[in-house]
């Protein structure tokens, strides 16, 4: 399984800024290696966000992404005590899911 | 008062009478550009996973980190990264964060240290010590750098970093000092920091580890003295060895008062 | 560039293709989009998703560095002070694929998106919005690269 992601949730009023820094290698497929062949491309595509359970965000993303992604969304009607998940899966079908408490 | 700014601006502009001072310079850019990119840092990554190692049951001694003895005492890890690299009198020698982290990945976990010190950047437990002064490094975010000089050896180690720094070698006769032993010096769009005085907050030794965007790896003050060693075209001291050490010192010294910002991010 | 025919053709497959559950996962994952992402430039990605011809918005805002140091991780934003998003779209013109990422709103967040993104060169990067009215919004800003961040 992938390493965790880094979930901060932080609430200033009604909006609660989201960031997040997710593990992958995020491999375009656009480098070569020593011996000259493509490096396969293996990149996070799918990501969803919820908010106490519920499904806030759904995003798909491409191999142009980086390294160790970064992302920030702004939640509505979060408060502090309440849980942010967010999950991945990439196209090799690796899946990993992380939570966090809003503060 | 935004008002009073702009006004006195046009005045400036008008009298200099070119439009260059309205444009933005290449290197404010570029400072921008840093700007924002420290938020949201993936050595935070990395942070997380040292934290988790330093408290991990490992090795044959089925044992922790915590006991580790950093130079503030067994087990105080707040505060420690801006005192090294410092003497230590359980091993007889000056150590830095990594070569002390293998001393006691070592004695308290029964690691294999020399093993270590000869596995490649990037594989293996290379990425764990990576990781745990990565976590460590954080622990002391925003102190100011106080190394001691106050033993005979450490004092002695600045004076071999301070040849070290200086000495021209290799393919290209570079030293350490043909890019960072003056001001105003830069490669590319790359400002390059004068070692030889204190550079200032951030800069420099107090500025590694970093996460390097380039490659998005993960690199500590040994990785980067590697690979300076690389640039120079000269064979690698050696992880945690006396040379590396000893440089670390000179750096470190130099550098007493300045705020460490480890671990950054980097171009 | 389209026909105004050809983009009112588009508009109603837009609608078309809204009213089906294509671009709206609400709580199951919709099929990812490879077409769109494997799309070479601008207006392929967009016509994979469905959408018709863009066009320039001042209510659509892309953020972003005038100048990357590297094109590993270039930091891009995209948002809007519109309601009635459907989705937002992050697109590097020069890229070997264009699109980006793509972020499917709800209710529960803003219209407002930031990543890090690789890009093989200087390009002109757009921010685009897939409104709930067929709309398709957007905003560009040029953001030169000093080292591209395809090839390492």
């Amino acid at each position: 399984m992938a390493d965790p992601m880094r979930i901060r949730a932080q609430a200033a009023g009604d909006k609660t800024t989201v960031r997040v820094l997710m593990a992958h290698e995020m491999e375009g497929g656009q480098r070569k290696d020593a011996a000259g062949k493509i490096v396969p491309a293996w990149y996070i595509q799918e990501v969803t966000a919820t908010h106490n359970g519920k499904t806030v965000l759904t995003a798909e993303w491409g191999p142009a992404v980086s390294k160790n992604p970064f992302l920030q969304f702004v939640v509505k009607g979060a408060k502090a005590g309440d849980k942010i998940a967010v999950n991945w899966k990439d196209n090799k079908g690796d899946t990993r899911s992380d939570e966090a408490t809003v503060s | 008062m935004r008002m009073t700014k702009t006004l006195s601006l046009i005045a400036m502009l008008s009298l200099a009478g070119t439009a260059a001072w309205a444009q933005k310079s290449a290197v404010q850019s570029i400072e921008e550009y840093r700007l924002m990119l420290q938020d949201g840092n993936p050595a935070d990554l990395f942070e997380a996973k040292g934290e988790a190692l330093w408290k991990q049951k490992r090795g044959p001694k089925n044992a922790s980190l915590e006991q580790c003895d950093l130079g503030k005492g067994p087990g105080v890890f707040k505060g420690a990264f801006v005192e090294l690299p410092r003497f230590f009198a359980d091993t007889n020698r000056v150590q830095d964060m990594e070569s002390r982290l293998l001393t006691c990945m070592e004695t308290l976990q029964g690691l294999n240290a020399a093993e270590i010190a000869k596995t490649p950047f990037g594989r293996g437990e290379q990425n764990n010590v990576t990781a745990l002064a990565t976590w460590l490094a954080a622990e002391s975010k925003d102190k100011k750098f106080n190394l001691s000089q106050s033993h005979a050896q450490e004092k002695v180690f600045y004076e071999v970093g301070k040849r070290l720094f200086f000495q021209r070698g290799g393919a290209h006769d570079f030293s350490c000092a043909s890019c960072h032993g003056q001001d105003n010096t830069r490669i590319r769009l790359q400002d390059l920091p004068n070692l030889t005085k204190n550079p200032g907050d951030g800069v420099g030794f107090a500025a590694w580890p970093a996460y390097r965007v380039s490659n998005g790896q993960m690199w500590g003050m040994q990785q980067r003295l590697n690979d300076c060693y690389r640039q120079q075209r000269f064979p690698y001291p050696g992880f945690g060895s006396d040379a590396t050490i000893a440089l670390g010192v000179y750096l470190g010294v130099n550098s007493k008062g300045s705020v460490s910002i480890a671990p950054a991010i980097k171009r | 560039m389209q026909t105004r025919r050809q983009a009112l053709k588009k508009s109603a497959v837009v609608a078309g293709l809204l009213a089906s559950t294509g671009l709206f996962p609400q709580f199951a994952f919709a099929a990812y989009n490879t077409a769109a992402f494997e799309a070479k430039n601008i207006q392929d990605a967009l016509k994979a998703l469905g959408a018709g011809a863009p066009v320039e918005s001042k209510d659509i805002t892309v953020t972003g560095p005038d100048i990357a140091e590297n094109g590993a991780v270039v930091p891009l934003g995209v948002s809007t002070t519109l309601a009635g998003v459907k989705s937002m779209l992050i697109m590097v013109e020069k890229n070997p694929a264009s699109l980006t990422a793509l972020f499917h709103m709800t209710d529960s967040v803003e219209p407002s998106f930031s990543t890090r993104a690789k890009m093989g060169q200087s390009s002109d990067v757009y921010a685009i919005a897939l409104m709930g009215d067929g709309k398709v919004l957007f905003a560009k800003k040029e953001v030169k690269v000093t080292l591209g961040g395809c090839g390492g």
